[in-house]
């Protein structure tokens, strides 16, 4: 169940930020492909936190009781995926390193055989996430090599976040009894590909690797940073002010 | 006029009242190609600003189904905005320069996104009343004489039918609900309705532009015939679902089969146009800003393909 919420509301968490963008991107072109980013995360939300919900038969939850009834401490998504949106340049460096990982993590859920459900919801995901990857790691290498503000924008982008990546890849009970059974990936191999991928593009972008400092993690157990409790109050207001009411 | 111009002049008029169609590369009238492209680029520009008073709700969205419909009718309105200004681009100008003329307040974009939305049942109202009024204007369009316009419109008009239906189905959930549910639907009801109506422009009598854009075939219907059609389309569809009309003198009229309605407040209504609305500024603001803020990644873009072009060639 731990290792459905994660992916669900990794999923979740995003989404609502580049929902956020609705209406203010930098061009048109941007607005539809943010929100249709936002869209195939909600997509996912929904078919992972259902499950999730299913799992236990005595207290079963809908993915919306689970989405809009859960308190901060019970988000089980990375900090990364909860930081605002800053400008185009920290949304989508936020976007890449997470895509990045959500892709890899994605094709071994979709591959392994524990779970088959899952594996279904991951093989979708896994489409949609490609295509995620491809628009997020485009515009890194544009703004890297385009003009010297938007190079130094994005390098700075990319450094801020970096504090927020290790988290993806710090193995915990959850992780290791989940790669144990097969759902879930043993991250550091991931890390290896990860860091693979990461290299690529930063290289053709022009850009440099930050060194990996002091990583912030706490995420996955529940403590967030400042940024997601303000995040639900907003994306909760309606259910928890009717309680019982259906939209 | 010389007499070319006046052959050709007629040539057009003739074509274009035997139903056919412009396209780009047609000789036109130059009065007929700055009202296509007037009302075009002010169609795409509400698009745009259409999208602020609902993306507002995206955040709160109550169940994540309703965020995904949503999020997919915002991205529509984009979707919208494109086409329009790539039909725009056709009679030769720039989206660039149309944006521009929007952002400085130069353009008019529809008046009814100077209204707030502030309830989630304001996100009802808008798809099932707004996107309602944008259909009964639009679907005439799709058999306007500018081929191009019309093909976007015929685009156009199949999603808005979705948005009305996602519209109207949130106002019947919410109907269907807790009395707070009930209220907040009648509310947006309350709020959304004249407005709405006067989406349709100023009545016959008052209108400027219609008898020309008539014979054009740009227009097809009056403005108040569209109106008419309206009511009588929206408020079967209110009682269904246990809704009130906001307007006392609204009844039925057995002899001409329709409905008669109360009178518009012709004050707000050109109040609102002269930039008075509610949320006029902030909506201008909010474009600019959004504008503003990405000139250098606009810009990153343009370098970026400029150095690959230069790398390409060398
Ligand atoms: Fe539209
Ligand atoms: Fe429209
Ligand atoms: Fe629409």
């Amino acid at each position: 169940m731990d290792a459905l919420l994660r992916l669900g509301d990794d999923a979740l968490v995003l989404a609502q930020r580049l929902g956020e963008w609705c209406g203010h991107a930098p061009a048109l072109e941007e607005d539809i492909a943010l929100t249709n980013i936002a869209l195939d995360l909600i997509g996912q939300t929904q078919s992972y936190l259902s499950l999730a919900g299913s799992l236990d038969p005595d207290a079963p939850k809908t993915d919306d009781e689970l989405a809009f009834l859960r308190s901060d401490r019970e988000f089980k998504n990375l900090l990364l995926v909860e930081q605002s949106n800053g400008h185009f340049g920290d949304t989508i460096a936020r976007q890449f390193l997470f895509d990045k990982y959500a892709l890899l993590r994605a094709e071994h859920v979709a591959q392994q055989t524990f779970d088959m459900d899952a594996a279904a919801i991951a093989a979708k995901a896994v489409k949609e996430i490609r295509y995620h990857a491809d628009h997020s790691s485009k515009w890194i290498i544009r703004l890297g090599d385009g003009t010297s503000e938007s190079h130094s924008r994005i390098q700075k982008s990319i450094n801020d976040l970096w504090k927020f990546t290790g988290e993806m890849f710090a193995a915990d009970e959850v992780d290791i009894a989940g790669s144990i059974a097969g759902l879930l990936p043993d991250l550091t191999a991931l890390k290896t590909q990860w860091d693979e991928e990461i290299d690529k593009v930063l290289l053709e972008a022009t850009l440099v690797r930050p060194e990996d400092g002091e990583m912030k993690t706490g995420g996955r157990t529940g403590v967030h940073t400042e940024e997601l409790v303000t995040m639900l109050a907003e994306m909760q207001v309606l259910p928890r002010t009717h309680p019982g009411a259906s939209w | 006029m010389n007499v070319t111009q006046e052959h050709l002049r007629e040539e057009f008029d003739a074509y274009v009242a035997s139903d056919k169609k412009i396209e780009p590369k047609d000789w036109m009238p130059d009065a007929y190609r700055k009202t296509l492209i007037r009302q075009i680029s002010q169609h795409a520009h509400s698009e745009i600003v259409g999208m602020l008073p609902e993306g507002k709700w995206i955040g709160r969205a109550p169940s994540l189904q309703r965020k995904a419909i949503l999020l997919a009718k915002v991205q529509d309105e984009a979707g919208h905005g494109l086409y329009l200004y790539s039909a725009a681009e056709t009679l030769g100008v720039e989206r660039a320069d149309l944006v521009d003329d929007l952002l400085s307040g130069k353009a008019k974009y529809s008046s009814i996104f100077n209204y707030p939305s502030l309830t989630w049942a304001d996100i009802g109202a808008i798809g099932w009343l707004v996107d309602g009024a944008a259909i009964m204007n639009q679907v005439p369009l799709c058999r306007c004489s500018y081929g191009p316009y019309a093909r976007a419109m015929t685009r156009v008009c199949k999603e808005e039918s979705f948005h009305q239906r996602q519209g109207y189905s949130i106002m019947m959930q919410l109907m269907k609900g807790t009395d707070a549910q009930k209220e907040m639907a009648q509310d947006a009801l309350n709020r959304w309705w004249w407005p709405s109506l006067m989406m349709f422009g100023p009545s016959d009598s008052e209108s400027t532009h219609s008898s020309q854009n008539m014979k054009w075939n740009i227009k097809r219907f009056s403005n108040d015939e569209l109106r008419q059609r309206m009511v009588d389309m929206t408020v079967p569809q209110a009682e269904c679902i246990g809704l009130k009309m906001p307007d006392p003198d609204l009844k039925w009229n057995e002899e001409k089969g329709g409905h008669d309605f109360g009178e518009i407040d012709w004050t707000e209504f050109y109040d609102v146009i002269a930039g008075n609305g509610i949320c006029n500024k902030e909506r201008l603001e909010e474009r600019n800003k959004a504008h503003d803020d990405g000139a250098w990644v606009r810009d990153a873009a343009v370098a970026y393909s400029e150095k690959r072009k230069a790398n390409k060639q060398r």
